[in-house]
């Protein structure tokens, strides 16, 4: 049995809501009934002030995909289409005193409704607000994308595959995407500086540290006419080269201690040895 | 809660008053080691091996042929393991898509070792096709295990002309009884199945005593190993309070089987007719199959299972379902896809199972509560909008 809070259970059994709204100002339905559950969600909106005066939903799904439809549309009631659209997932799973990690997918398809509301009202009204880019789609059995997934890892900090699957479904039957998902996943770490540095390939060990030169210590190199240079890169040996004005600097040694060496030890792994050359 | 109404009996059952009865000597006094020297613990061993004896009645068989273990999912391993690793040069298993995880899982496990592993497809009614296993077992083939009736559905398999085919081809047959044993009739001396699981928790026993009948003659190698017990064929001291458990439930066992064939069957056809009756698009799975008797798998569409099971648990209403969120995992049960059950229903699938501690009055209770329970649920689906349902 689910460790379900009374929060979700009493939404469960009295949500608040129910029903379509007859011709919506926008109407966000996301889900198939082949994943096992389905947000359909209606708004009212006024078209002066942009506020949402009523809400409405239907469900198919479990306790806690219709305790989250519910707090959503409790949620976004009186607020403006602008503040709803900065409701995360994560608000929703909150609100409703938290979700087992497996339902978190509950909360986010609460969320996505919502924009796809949104981007269904703003549509209507000819403004297009969100880049018409084609989705790519990651996990073809439950129709995942992987704008969805980025974004759950992003809201939620997720590490692994399986709490993508927990959060979005991506994966959850077939599997053949859980390969497509770890690379998201890493690429996604990589690009915050969080996985483990041994993990990376050549390649990516040498952006991320391209990266962190060009973001944490050129700029303050450039303060003062010069810069740093990646040359070489074995295992654990990062092999640097100073530039510019730095070069022949009597204070490049201070430098290189308390600028250089304290950036890559702490953006790309602790154990680095870095050499001046 | 005050008042329970136990519809969940392929989960687990209740101990049968005279069960806990015949087990609270050897709980109390009777706490010797049978394997002991001395009479005190001598004496423990006479009344294990009647409850051998008594287990051996209720499958038909002889009682040497009883091995006492854990549970099912031990019984299941160790018929398996044993199978492979008497013929270590066979590196093929053939089974249904249809299996308690007990096997399923297990040889998803195996595929990973290098093993290969045919799955046996079923019908919309959860039934085998015989050709296909027929032509499914090759040379390479160790082990043929099918299920004997389906945790799910109730589906019951045609286990005694499989084991007849697997024999043919010279192939050792498993059977996953652990559903069967106590629901329908069992006679192991007039079939050629080789190894069988029960379990006791499923028959009015308590958890954490199984078995696994050997028949005599087949070679056998021991997945627990040890001291001597259980003739050297599963080390481990014997779970002596579960074993006396485990008789006494299969002496009644045999004893109602025709209770269960006849008055159970009843109290199930009874709900099935009524949730026809009351409750619009619904769906019985493997209603053109034979089942047990106990046993009812009935889609809702529209809604979801997880949804209706919390909601019949407000009124102390205990099933179970086989369908998506409820089980951890997202996907609707293997058995179900199997079965091509479609989605619309797959996801809605509630499994009632009864057992002879059931009353006409619980089917009627439960008659009057789950119409409302749907119709709420479908209040709140958007499918069910665009339809008629109710």
């Amino acid at each position: 049995m689910w460790d379900y809070t009374d929060k979700v259970m009493e939404h469960f059994k009295n949500p608040r809501n129910v029903g379509e709204i007859e011709n919506p100002d926008a109407v966000g339905e996301v889900g198939s009934i082949v994943c096992g559950d389905v947000l359909k969600l209606t708004l009212k909106i006024n078209p002066e002030n942009h506020l949402i005066e009523d809400a409405k939903f239907k469900t198919f799904g479990c306790a806690s995909a219709i305790a989250s439809s519910s707090v959503l549309t409790e949620m976004i009631k009186g607020k403006t289409v602008e503040e709803a659209a900065r409701i995360t997932n994560k608000e929703i799973a909150d609100y409703l005193g938290g979700l087992p990690e497996q339902k978190m997918h509950c909360s986010v398809m609460g969320m996505e409704a919502l924009q796809a509301a949104i981007e269904n009202y703003y549509t209507k009204k000819g403004m297009k607000v969100f880049p018409g880019e084609q989705e790519k789609i990651i996990c073809k059995c439950f129709n995942v994308s992987e704008k969805t997934i980025l974004k759950a890892i992003e809201l939620n900090s997720l590490k692994t595959v399986e709490q993508v699957t927990d959060y979005t479904k991506a994966g959850g039957n077939c599997g053949q995407c859980r390969g497509e998902i770890e690379k998201i996943l890493k690429d996604y770490w990589a690009r915050q500086g969080q996985l483990p540095f041994q993990q990376l390939t050549t390649v990516e060990k040498i952006k991320l540290i391209e990266r962190i030169l060009e973001e944490e210590i050129n700029p303050k190199l450039r303060q003062d006419g010069g810069w740093l240079e990646l040359v070489d890169l074995e295992g654990q040996t990062v092999k640097v080269r100073f530039l510019g004005a730095c070069s022949g600097c009597q204070l490049a040694s201070q430098t290189f201690k308390e600028v250089v060496e304290k950036a890559l030890r702490e953006k790309a792994a602790e154990n680095l040895e870095i050499v001046l050359l | 809660m005050d008042k329970i109404i136990y519809f969940d009996n392929n989960a687990t059952t209740r101990v049968s008053p005279e069960v806990k009865e015949a087990m609270d000597l050897f709980l109390t006094e009777l706490y010797g080691n049978p394997s002991s020297m001395h009479q005190f613990g001598g004496q423990v061993k006479k009344h294990l091996e009647a409850a051998r004896g008594q287990v051996a009645s209720l499958l038909g068989c002889q009682p040497e042929e009883i091995i006492f273990t854990s549970c099912g999912t031990e019984s299941d391993s160790t018929a398996i393991y044993s199978a492979l690793n008497t013929f270590p040069e066979k590196k093929h298993i053939v089974t249904t898509s249809v299996e308690h995880p007990a096997i399923y899982n297990l040889c998803r496990y195996l595929e990973k070792q290098g093993y290969r592993v045919t799955y046996l497809s079923v019908d919309e009614e959860g039934q085998l096709d015989l050709d296909e296993l027929e032509k499914a077992i090759g040379p390479e083939t160790a082990l043929v295990s099918i299920m004997w009736a389906n945790n799910e559905t109730g589906v019951v398999l045609p286990v005694e002309i499989a084991a007849e085919i697997a024999h043919e081809k010279g192939v050792l047959f498993h059977t996953d009884a652990v559903q069967a044993a106590g629901k329908i009739p069992i006679n192991l001396a007039s079939s050629r199945i080789d190894l069988l699981s029960i379990s006791g928790h499923k028959l009015h026993a308590p958890k954490g005593i199984g078995v696994l009948y050997v028949r005599q003659g087949t070679k056998f190698v021991p997945f627990l190993r040890g001291g001597h017990q259980e003739n050297g064929r599963r080390a481990g001291t014997e779970n002596v309070p579960g074993i006396i458990g485990l008789g006494k439930a299969s002496e009644l066992a045999l004893n109602n089987l025709e209770k269960e064939q006849g008055y159970v069957g009843q109290l199930r056809d009874r709900l099935e007719r009524g949730l026809l009756e009351k409750i619009p698009h619904i769906k019985i799975n493997g209603a053109r199959a034979q089942r047990l008797p106990n046993t009812l798998s009935v889609s809702f569409e529209f809604v979801e299972g997880e949804s209706i099971l919390l909601l019949l648990s407000d009124y102390g209403i205990c099933a179970s379902t086989g369908s998506a969120c409820s089980s951890g995992s997202l996907e609707p049960s293997h058995v179900l896809q199997a079965m091509k059950i479609p989605f619309t229903f797959a996801h809605g699938t509630v499994r009632f199972s009864l057992s002879i501690y059931n009353t006409e009055e619980e089917v009627d209770y439960v008659l009057e509560i789950l119409p409302g329970v749907i119709k709420k649920l479908r209040d709140i689906s958007p499918f069910s909008s665009a339809s008629s349902a109710q």
